[in-house]
């Protein structure tokens, strides 16, 4: 069965990156709409193959790398979903489902990575995992959007007007876009950060237990509200906002990478 | 059914011309009216615009009889001397004439290649002469076409979607970096022509707020009552400076008005929100070295004509698909209408079928004398249920089968065979 949930996301996933391709190359409204129809599938079905995922490992996908990484992709998908609505603006699909086709193909074509057995159970924790989670895809998603933004305002400025600028979202909707990643993102990494510490209450009966994760977490979360004051101000609207939320997100992967693997007492896959 | 077109267009008469034969509203009602009371045509649609004035109908004969007395009709009701207007004027017929509208309705037979304006005044003039009775089942399938194919051929190819004119590269330009533009305000220096088109596109899409600078105050004042705006006086640049989004410029002047010191100050009263300048004079009005400056978007006259010349050659790529399309479409009508003169074709032959039943009956009516008149009525419709059985088959095939319709290209050769020249006219 999550063979078969397996195919299905892949093929949704691809048909949703051609859409939206067709989309923004040949400024076809309905293929955009298909775009977002696919998306929706394969979310269902990404849904299902996490599930089919977790049943056969008897584990919840967070437990390991991979199913962490398909998380991952799943909950870029259901932001970029909702930016998109929220935005009204199709243009950026084709830009994001890239990330989230190679997330779900690199976490369920590769091997089982090995289970961590942690004493990590119950809602808070589940929460806690999934809204940090949540809170890295909308940072990823906000660097794709800055990333574009830089891009298409380097055009801009050059004159170099290809045929695609001319069906990229405005660059002040690409900020705005951004921003609201940004948001989402804070928002879940606050309540996820509390959870986290509600559950170490739990478990081990004091808040202060201390993991390098900590110092890194709460410099993302300065780094991004930095971010989201700066992109309002005057000497930091625009193209400098835009490189820094790009470089936050540098600092997500480290976090993401480097100080789950390497640092990190408790924290590995997310 | 068939369907005659004359007409000029930009290509074929100049402007003097074009002018003299040009249709106002009143008058394009008018003269559709007479020509469908003179008998010239059954059907009528008289498309006028600033390129071309073309006249389509459906004639009740010989379609070449018409066009030519459409041809002298328009010399007569213009005042043009046919000699001086046949050298300007096309004719086209059935495929040809449907090929024709749907290229004018794609924008490919503009002077503008690809431009949108087209399609509306083809569906205005369509709209008009619907409600005034002049067109029929042929006309209304016909630019009904026309409409669908010119809306396919903006959606799915780049024919129209890249800016053709100085002035629409730099809204475009506008909309890039500010999306919507009825949230924003525009200031405009100086008056010149191409800056007057493109504060009139920026009124076209709501800009928010329009001031309008110009060193005459009464200019300004001038200008300000005919884009809607209000006035700022010129040199007021702290003040004006920091309301606009959007700044368009052409100033006849030989120094630049806006210069670097001024611009920078702005920026930081304004916190650096964007600010795109639209320099469109000769000289440039604007200091160049304000590309510089951070978030500010600056083009000349030169950069928005570059981005011009991209975006035709750019749509000529497009042509060869919008071609297709349009063939697409001819296609789909020239089978419509194969179909209705089938159908019109099987009536005929049923009616005078039942008519040679009839005919046959009575030349045979002394010998069926041993026949009862109930026994006579219940044979007649016998034979006229056999009949109809006979040629239900192929209608019903007709009305179901695309292909079959499609096979069937030539109707004309059909009626040749089953009528006689009465039936046929």
């Amino acid at each position: 069965m999550e063979h078969l949930y397996l195919i299905l996301t892949v093929v949704a996933y691809g048909l949703s990156l051609a859409s939206y391709l067709r989309h923004l190359l040949a400024g076809k409204e309905i293929a955009g709409r298909l775009g977002t129809l696919l998306l929706v599938l394969g979310l269902f079905a990404h849904y299902f193959a996490l599930l089919e995922r977790s049943r056969g490992l008897h584990t919840v996908p967070y437990h390991d790398l991979y199913g962490s990484m398909s998380l991952f992709g799943w909950l870029l998908a259901v932001t970029y979903l909702g930016l998109e609505i929220y935005h009204r603006q199709r243009s950026v699909g084709a830009f994001v489902l890239p990330f989230i086709l190679i997330f779900f193909l690199v976490s369920h074509l590769a091997p089982a990575g090995r289970i961590v057995e942690t004493p990590a159970r119950g809602v808070a924790f589940a929460f806690h995992v999934t809204l940090s989670i949540l809170a890295y895809a909308a940072f990823g998603l906000s660097f794709v959007l800055s990333l574009i933004f830089l891009a298409e305002q380097r055009l801009l400025r050059n004159r170099h007007m290809g045929a695609v600028v001319w069906r990229l979202p405005p660059l002040d909707l690409l900020e705005r876009m951004s921003q609201s990643g940004v948001v989402i993102g804070l928002i879940a990494i606050v309540i996820g950060t509390a959870l986290g510490f509600l559950w170490v209450d739990r478990l081990l009966g004091t808040v202060w237990y201390f993991d390098p994760k900590y110092a890194v977490t709460l410099l993302v979360l300065v780094l991004y509200a930095t971010y989201l004051i700066l992109a309002r101000s005057a000497t930091w609207r625009g193209a400098r906002a835009s490189k820094l939320c790009v470089f936050n997100f540098a600092l997500v992967i480290f976090s993401f990478t480097a100080v789950n693997l390497f640092f990190s007492h408790v924290h590995r896959y997310f | 059914m068939e369907i005659v077109l004359v007409g000029l267009n930009h290509r074929t008469a100049p402007v003097e011309v074009r002018e003299r034969v040009s249709f106002t509203g009143e008058q394009a009602q008018r003269a559709a009216a007479e020509l469908r009371s003179r008998g010239i045509l059954e059907e009528t649609l008289v498309l006028s615009t600033c390129n071309r004035s073309e006249v389509y109908g459906v004639p009740p004969e010989d379609v070449r009889k018409s066009a030519s007395a459409l041809a002298s009709y328009l010399s007569s009701f213009h005042e043009v001397t046919p000699g001086a207007l046949s050298a300007s004027l096309y004719h086209h017929y059935d495929r040809d004439a449907v090929r024709h509208l749907y290229r004018v309705a794609s924008g490919l037979d503009s002077m503008l290649l690809g431009e949108a304006e087209i399609l509306g005044q083809v569906r205005e003039a369509y709209r008009v002469a619907h409600a005034h009775g002049g067109t029929g089942p042929v006309l209304n399938r016909l630019f009904q076409g026309a409409l669908e194919v010119g809306k396919r051929v903006r959606s799915e190819t780049e024919l129209g979607t890249r800016p053709m004119s100085v002035a629409s590269a730099g809204v475009k330009l506008a909309e890039r970096i500010f999306g919507k533009l009825n949230q924003r305000c525009a200031l405009v220096l100086g008056a010149g022509t191409i800056g007057e088109q493109v504060v009139s596109q920026l009124r076209d899409r709501d800009v928010a707020q329009l001031y309008v600078m110009n060193r005459s105050p009464e200019k300004a004042a001038q200008l300000a009552r005919e884009f809607g705006g209000k006035t700022v006086p010129w040199g007021d640049w702290d003040h004006s400076l920091a309301l606009p989004d959007v700044i368009v410029s052409s100033v006849a002047s030989e120094e630049p008005v806006l210069m670097r010191d001024t611009v920078k100050h702005a920026m930081a009263v304004r916190k650096n929100r964007a600010l795109l300048l639209m320099d469109l004079g000769v000289p440039r009005n604007l200091d160049p070295s304000l590309a510089d400056l951070y978030n500010i978007y600056l083009y000349n006259l030169d950069d928005l004509t570059e981005i011009v010349r991209q975006n035709r050659s750019a749509r000529e790529e497009e042509v060869p698909r919008a071609e297709n399309l349009v063939e697409e479409h001819v296609m789909k009508f020239l089978s419509w209408q194969a179909s209705v003169e089938l159908v019109s074709l099987l009536d005929i032959l049923r009616t005078r079928v039942k008519e040679e039943r009839a005919a046959f009956l009575r030349e045979r009516m002394e010998m069926l004398t041993h026949f009862r008149p109930e026994e006579r009525e219940k044979m007649e419709l016998l034979m006229d249920e056999l009949l109809e059985k006979m040629l239900m088959q192929p209608a019903e095939k007709l009305r179901g089968e695309k292909k079959l319709r499609k096979k069937i290209q030539n109707v004309d050769a059909l009626r040749d065979l089953f009528l006689n020249e009465k039936d046929r006219q």
